[in-house]
């Protein structure tokens, strides 16, 4: 087994595992109980999932067909960058609108801030 | 009740970089690959917007002083400008031409006139989508 043969599993192995990240990301989407779980699911398992499948793709393209696509790396890191602050904003956006926590959720500590300010 | 946009300004001060920079080489690549004037205006677009989002349109006006109109005539003039040219050579209208010339610091350099065509379009997509945006944007 040579290295060509190696990379090629490893390819599946990514494009595999990115496929099964979304789909923990939507089942967390479906499952969990409040904007904020469901936030959590979503912005964390979709990009890795997402990102996997980009790496395969740029592994593919490259040992297959000698093509280094600097495009899809650049979409890697673009995702890597903004995904989990796009997370950020929807959360924040949510509880300043005033979206309640989950009943069985303990403690809210920016509770006290909030109704400071208001 | 004021918001703290920390996060969202350092992002954008390090993604805007990265769309202008796809957004230019979307431009150029558009002879041979997918792109052109009409995608790389609207990522463009899409950058300056994203600054807007971020920051506010004062401060976006300042760090971008164009006024967006002059922007879409200019495109218009470089598109018809191209358009016409040809007729000086006396050939029909919108006919370009393309050579390979000899630039200074960038050696021998495949040049199309159809490269000013797109940079019109570029021109008016970005004035004309900017334009929509402050003018809806704006409250009195």
């Amino acid at each position: 087994m040579n290295v060509i043969e190696i990379i090629r599993i490893l390819i599946v192995l990514f494009i595999l595992i990115g496929g099964f990240l979304s789909l923990v990301a939507a089942f967390g989407v479906l499952r969990l109980p409040d904007v904020y779980t469901r936030n959590h699911a979503a912005s964390k398992a979709a990009t890795l999932g997402v990102l996997s499948v980009l790496l395969g793709t740029f592994l593919y393209f490259y040992v297959e067909e000698g093509h280094f696509n600097s495009r899809v790396i650049l979409g890697i890191v673009f995702i890597f960058v903004t995904s989990p602050v796009a997370g950020h904003l929807i959360s924040r956006a949510a509880y300043n609108s005033g979206v309640k926590l989950w009943s069985n959720s303990v403690q809210d500590d920016l509770k006290r801030k909030k109704s400071k300010q208001k | 009740m004021k918001t703290n946009d920390l996060i969202l300004q350092t992002t954008t001060k390090v993604v805007l970089f990265i769309i202008i920079l796809f957004s230019v080489y979307i431009f150029f690549a558009g002879h041979y690959t997918p792109g052109g004037g009409f995608v790389g205006g609207l990522l463009t677009s899409g950058a300056i917007i994203l600054l807007t989002l971020a920051f506010d349109m004062k401060t976006v006006k300042q760090i971008l002083p164009f006024n967006y109109i002059y922007m879409a005539a200019t495109g218009l003039l470089f598109a018809g400008g191209t358009a016409a040219g040809s007729l000086l050579f006396n050939v029909p209208f919108l006919t370009h031409a393309f050579g390979d010339v000899n630039i200074p610091i960038l050696g021998e350099t495949a040049l199309h006139t159809a490269t000013l065509f797109d940079l019109g379009v570029f021109l008016v997509v970005v004035g004309v989508t900017m334009t929509i945006i402050q003018t809806i944007g704006v409250d009195e």
